[in-house]
């Protein structure tokens, strides 16, 4: 038999017997901040393609996620920190080759636009004008006539913002769990689903609804295409990807992962969302919720599971 | 100038000096450790084989955790050593996930530490704490620019290894087998 | 006696004491720009000539310490021959035994408080004046000889000092009988002398190294395990012969798994190839040796097959280990190895190890066994000894060939016996914990009982501090002033011992104790200086050197004045033995009833369902000295038992599971202990590292961790010849469930 062991004690808290660096806070963020780009993206694509007046709840109302969204996601990503005090090193320099600075800056760059996008409707919102404070008016005024440009900015932002994530993990070659080239693309469909599940919680009209239960259903096929594919890519990869993979399928966390992510969080509500389609009386609540919470176990289990696989030992 | 450390796994008997005496060196506080000491064994009583070797940051030039680090606090200097300048550090865990060795942890001071391969000491002119104390002189640390370093010659000579090189970082820490 | 008089005080009373060395907080403030080995290197530091008392070898080293005087690194000195300027990880780790907030901090008093028996704390002059009153009435009742000393190391140095001026010689330490004894007398047996400490071993040079049971590499005695790196470097051979798969067996071209408690019959049967295929050292034993003939005639039937059906070697490779250690000749070393206390016929087994060192002509020679020299350090004067009626040589009478104190005898003195001559009272224990040293813990308790009174003296609250009647605060090595070190070695050497940091807490150096006690019983002339480096400073003018060139290098090497270190070609060289030759036949042991050359006899084998229980060292450890270390117990903080594959499914043990032992004389282990499954252990026995299972709660790291294996060992094998206590023979079962009801610390 074969031994493989530490004789010196080593023991370091947080890295043995496996790594627990990263906690709920990143998982927590991990999904606020794709469900922010799936958001921005639908509104922004909508906006750009002029027909806000058709889609008003992805434009005017789901759009007021975003910014809690991101601000609760970069509260939890700065408490996750270990050294916080000097979290504005991160904005003294941009690394192009870290995915986690291009986060930073994308972030810095997209949440006041999603604050600044909410402002656009400010009015709408606050009906009675002797509510509504000044200068938040004056704000108004001057950023509604860049709405269009604001939306072009954004698209690009968002799908950054969704990707770059996946990227992030993806680039971890030393955790074989996350080190495959469909995490990118996993993660922003994840997120973009997300996004139009929440779309759907806030549709306005009926054919919004359908639409974006359309789309979500077309998003929700294309992620369980690129899950299999990953567990295949990884199947057919090294020993050490071919143990991570066991870990979710036939390991400890069969159950989460296929029980929560994949058939509470993607087949259930496509079934649901095909029914809805063919013509049968739905609660179109039930799928887009149970998609929400799909997609916050995925990142719990990728981020858990990614920590549990390493290199050597 | 390329800085590399070359054990010989052959002479090392896993005593754990080179843990300790980096301990003492760099006021590494007790429950945490920049270098550590592995055993393989493989085969069955009695055809058995042991391995022992002292394990660190492999410093590498391929370096993930320098690729990830979204503030350029891990950097790598002069000589190839990789390097975290605390007061740049973050701590936001993403080196520590990159690197296939899992050389780094979190110091209880919030910034990431490993070993630096006692730089402070390199630029005297000495060689790092641990392959100064290793009593059985196992451990070797020079330029593998230079052809006529020690270092240089044992990798010319010896049979080597290093360790997860299918990880493509390029590591500097080569075990002579 | 319905209440047991000397109960071991297991709970203490006293308050926690000790205040947490500097806390690490999350930095609130911006730390400096570099890591904390620049931040480390640019504090100034002072450095001080210490040698090392981690464990026996001593090497010499300096102490840096900070601006607040603390003591933060050790590192070796580089002309040391003990050690080249690399200290081994117990001596690195050092510092821990400095900072170590669970040491002893106020000398303590046993009393009784409630009917509950505890320790309070006292004064220095409290404890000195009790022991000097209990040891004046015990002398005047019975003579100063019955207070014995126990002592291992620098403190028991003072301490030999002043019991000699008080009139006793009844002083032991475990490391002769209970460690290195039998290999002294059974080289003195043949060459006329000991192996000694450090051994004379030329690894450096050697092309064949034989390691019988030694385990170098696991034990970190320094300049060996660097001189057979060095050996590797070169291509020298290793014959390791061990029923465990040890790290010098990895490193060997040789490894022979022998069945354990079979060595002799391997080493006989090496004779015999040796000198029936003519491949003995001729000219060597020709010119030096007595006795060949009838070594010849003896190791007839000895043959490799005859050795393997004991030893279960094949006979090819007893043939082939042979001729390779023959090849090599004289540039070989069966090595004596260290702690040989196996199983009760050790003095022989030694004695087979040196008639074959000489059949292959390697003492005396390059590669083998150089002749050792140390320079004498002159006595500081002081008034002669008075007479003693009786000492450790009448206690170990029994034992013809004993050369030391041994231990177990002085125990054994101490139980009252109608017809002991030699009565022992009382005890005072330095530098040694001798509950994890001294097997059989049942006779040790009965004997500690009788006691009139017993003195602990440590820098830890080791387990036999709680059987104490005082407990002294001992400084630690790094804090104090000791006796210049002078061992034997290719060259004279001597060392220093200054103080490099302040004692910490109410802790004082040996030498101070010897000293106040000394004058409690008015001795003062043979203490006749007030600090002890006066001492070393008069001692180093005489011999040509000064207090303040040791300071500067710590140590000081001599030439030799004794020849060369080799026997020289055409010399006429006499050994010390009676004959003045090596004695192959050693008239000495026939004279005395013991067989003059080792014959084999076969020890109990394990029963079925029990394993042999085999102990050894591991290289970040001394013992019970460092397993509270802080930084040495970062380290290793427990020990494991090493259990076969084979065993573990039979027994159905997963690695990393707790087990109990139980042993042949029905004795359970008070704590449990981790499997390690591994294929480095033969599966009639188990194995794991000494020093572990501490008791006392005062060593907050390693209270509970891990068995210890003295417990466990309840059956003793004593050496007829020299009375070392032979402790491989008892065997364990291996318990899953835990078979104490309530669990006792």
């Amino acid at each position: 038999m074969q031994e493989e062991l530490f004789i010196s004690g080593r023991d370091i808290p947080n890295i043995d017997p496996y790594l627990q660096i990263w906690h709920w806070p990143i998982s927590v963020y991990l999904f606020l901040g794709g469900l922010a780009a799936g958001i921005i993206f639908f509104s922004s694509v909508i906006t750009v393609l002029g027909k806000e007046k058709e889609y008003v709840g992805a434009v005017k109302y789901a759009t007021l996620v975003p910014p809690v969204a991101l601000s609760l996601g970069l509260l939890a990503l700065v408490y996750d920190l270990t050294h916080p005090l000097y979290t504005y090193q991160l904005y003294t320099t941009i690394r192009l080759e870290s995915p986690m600075s291009w986060g930073a800056w994308v972030l810095l760059i997209t949440t006041p636009l999603t604050f600044m996008w909410v402002l656009t409707y400010y009015s709408e919102f606050v009906k009675n004008s002797s509510k509504r404070i000044g200068f938040l008016v004056k704000i108004e005024e001057f950023l509604v006539p860049y709405r269009k440009q604001m939306a072009y900015a954004l698209i690009p932002l968002s799908i950054i913002l969704g990707v770059y994530t996946g990227i992030l993990l993806s680039a971890f070659n030393a955790r074989p769990l996350w080190n495959n080239a469909i995490l990118g693309p996993l993660f922003l469909t994840s997120g973009l689903s997300t996004g139009a599940a929440t779309i759907i919680l806030l549709a306005k009209s009926s054919a919004e609804r359908h639409l974006f239960t359309r789309i979500d259903l077309a998003l929700i096929v294309l992620e369980l295409g690129l899950i299999v594919h990953m567990i295949m890519g990884m199947h057919a990869g090294s020993q050490v990807q071919l143990e991570a993979m066991q870990l979710l399928v036939g390991g400890e966390f069969t159950l989460m992962f296929f029980g929560f992510v994949i058939i509470l969080g993607l087949l259930v509500p496509a079934s649901i969302e095909l029914m809805e389609i063919l013509g049968k009386k739905v609660p179109a609540a039930v799928p887009a919720m149970l998609i929400l919470l799909g997609g916050l176990i995925f990142r719990f289990v990728m981020v858990e599971a990614g920590q549990i696989t390493r290199y050597l030992y | 100038m390329r800085y590399a450390m070359v054990i010989d796994t052959l002479k090392c008997v896993g005593c754990s000096d080179c843990v300790v005496a980096c301990q003492t060196e760099n006021n590494v506080p007790v429950g945490y450790c920049r270098d550590w000491i592995t055993e393989v064994v493989d085969g069955s009583y009695p055809n058995v084989e042991l391995e022992l070797k002292s394990e660190r940051c492999n410093h590498c030039e391929n370096a993930p955790c320098v690729r990830c680090c979204p503030t350029g606090a891990s950097h790598i200097i002069d000589g190839g050593i990789v390097l975290v300048t605390p007061e740049e550090c973050i701590g936001c865990g993403a080196c520590i996930e990159s690197c296939p060795y899992d050389a780094r942890f979190q110091h209880p001071e919030g910034y990431v530490d490993k070993c630096t391969f006692c730089h402070h000491r390199v630029e005297k002119g000495q060689s790092p704490a641990c392959v100064s104390v290793c009593p059985t002189n196992c451990m070797y640390f020079g330029d593998l620019d230079d052809p006529n370093s020690e270092v240089s010659n044992l990798l010319r000579n010896r049979k080597f290894k290093t360790l997860a090189p299918e990880a493509g970082t390029k590591p500097h820490v080569y075990y002579l087998i | 006696m319905d209440k047991s008089r000397r109960s071991f005080i297991r709970i203490s009373a006293l308050g926690a004491g000790g205040v947490a060395m500097g806390t690490t907080g999350l930095g609130l403030y911006p730390v400096s720009f570099d890591d904390t080995g620049v931040k480390a290197s640019s504090v100034p530091l002072t450095r001080t000539a210490t040698y090392c008392e981690v464990c026996f070898w001593k090497c010499a080293a300096w102490a840096y310490t900070d601006d607040k005087g603390d003591v933060v690194k050790l590192i070796g000195n580089e002309i040391d021959p003990h050690c080249y300027g690399r200290l081994c990880p117990r001596g690195t780790g050092g510092v821990g035994m400095y900072s170590d907030n669970d040491r002893l901090k106020k000398p303590l008093i046993r009393t009784e408080i409630d009917g509950e028996q505890t320790f309070r704390e006292a004064t220095w002059e409290e404890a000195l004046d009790l022991i000097a009153k209990k040891f004046t009435e015990i002398s005047q009742a019975h003579g100063p000889e019955s207070i014995a000393l126990l002592k291992h190391g620098s403190p028991g140095k003072h301490l030999e000092h002043l019991f000699k001026a008080m009139g006793s010689d009844t002083i032991a330490e475990p490391a002769y009988a209970q460690c290195r004894g039998p290999r002294e007398t059974g080289f003195a047996a043949t060459f006329g002398s000991w192996v000694g400490s450090p051994e004379p071993t030329d690894i450096r040079d050697t092309r064949c190294l034989v390691l019988i049971g030694s385990h170098i590499g696991e034990n970190m005695h320094n300049t060996q395990v660097q001189e057979m790196s060095d050996a590797i470097d070169q291509g020298a051979t290793i014959i390791t012969v061990d029923p465990r798969f040890s790290t010098a067996a990895s490193k060997s071209k040789y490894w022979l798994p022998i069945k354990p408690a079979t060595d002799i019959a391997l080493l006989l049967s090496w004779m015999h190839v040796l000198i029936y295929e003519d491949l003995y050292d001729k000219e060597y034993i020709d010119k030096y040796a007595l006795g060949f003939r009838q070594l010849k005639d003896h190791v007839r039937t000895f043959t490799p097959e005859w050795a393997y059906g004991i030893t279960k070697i094949k006979p090819q490779d007893i043939r082939r280990t042979a001729r390779e250690m023959a090849n090599a000749a004289p540039a070989v070393i069966v090595h004596p190895g260290r702690h040989v206390t196996w199983y009760g016929d050790d003095t022989q087994r030694s004695r087979s190890i040196a008639i074959l060192n000489a059949l292959l002509g390697s003492w005396g020679r390059r590669g083998g066994f150089y002749f050792k020299e140390s320079i004498k350090v002159p006595k500081y004067p002081h008034p002669e000894y008075p007479e003693h009626k009786w000492g450790w040589k009448e206690l170990g009478k029994a034992y013809p060939l004993a050369q030391m104190g041994i231990t177990t005898e002085v125990i054994k003195a101490s139980i009252p016996n109608g017809d002991n001559p030699y009565p022992v009272k009382a005890w005072m224990v330095a530098g040694t914990n001798i509950t994890k040293s001294i097997p059989n813990k049942k006779l040790l308790e009965e004997a500690i009982e009788s006691l009139d009174f017993m003195v602990v003296m440590d820098t830890m609250p080791m387990d036999v501090t709680g059987y104490a009647d005082v407990v002294l605060p001992e400084a630690t090595y790094l804090e104090r002033a000791d006796g210049i070190r002078s061992a034997t070695n290719r060259e004279p050497s001597v060392a220093v011992r200054l103080p490099a940091a302040k004692p910490r807490f109410d802790s004082k150096p040996g030498w101070w104790v010897a000293k106040q006690i000394g004058e409690r019983l008015g001795l003062s002339d043979y203490f006749d200086y007030e600090d002890y480096e006066d001492v070393i400073k008069w001692q180093l003018e005489q011999m040509g050197t000064s207090l303040t060139e040791l300071e500067r290098t710590g140590v000081k090497m001599y030439p030799r004045k004794s020849g060369s270190m080799y026997l020289e070609k055409d010399e006429a060289y006499e050994f010390s033995t009676s004959s003045g030759k090596i004695e192959l036949y050693s008239q000495e042991l026939k004279e005395l009833g013991f067989d003059p050359m080792p014959v084999y006899q076969r020890h109990p084998e394990p029963p079925a369902g029990y394993y042999r229980l085999n102990y050894g060292r591991a290289p970040m450890h001394t013992f019970s000295r460092t397993a509270n270390n802080p930084n040495l117990n970062d380290l290793k903080d427990e020990n494991r038992l090493w259990v076969n594959p084979k065993v573990a499914r039979i027994l159905d043990l997963r690695n990393g599971q707790e087990v109990w032992l139980k042993n042949q004389d029905g004795v359970i282990s008070d704590f449990s202990i981790k499997v390690r499954v591994t294929e480095r252990i033969r599966w009639d026995s188990v194995y794991m590292v000494h020093g572990f299972g501490h008791t006392n709660k005062k060593l907050t790291r390693a209270v509970g961790k891990g068995i210890n294996d003295t417990q466990m060992i309840s059956s003793v094998a004593v050496d007829p010849i020299m009375g070392g206590t032979g402790m491989r023979g008892n065997f364990v079962s291996i318990l899953s469930e835990n078979p104490h009801k309530t669990v006792e610390i």
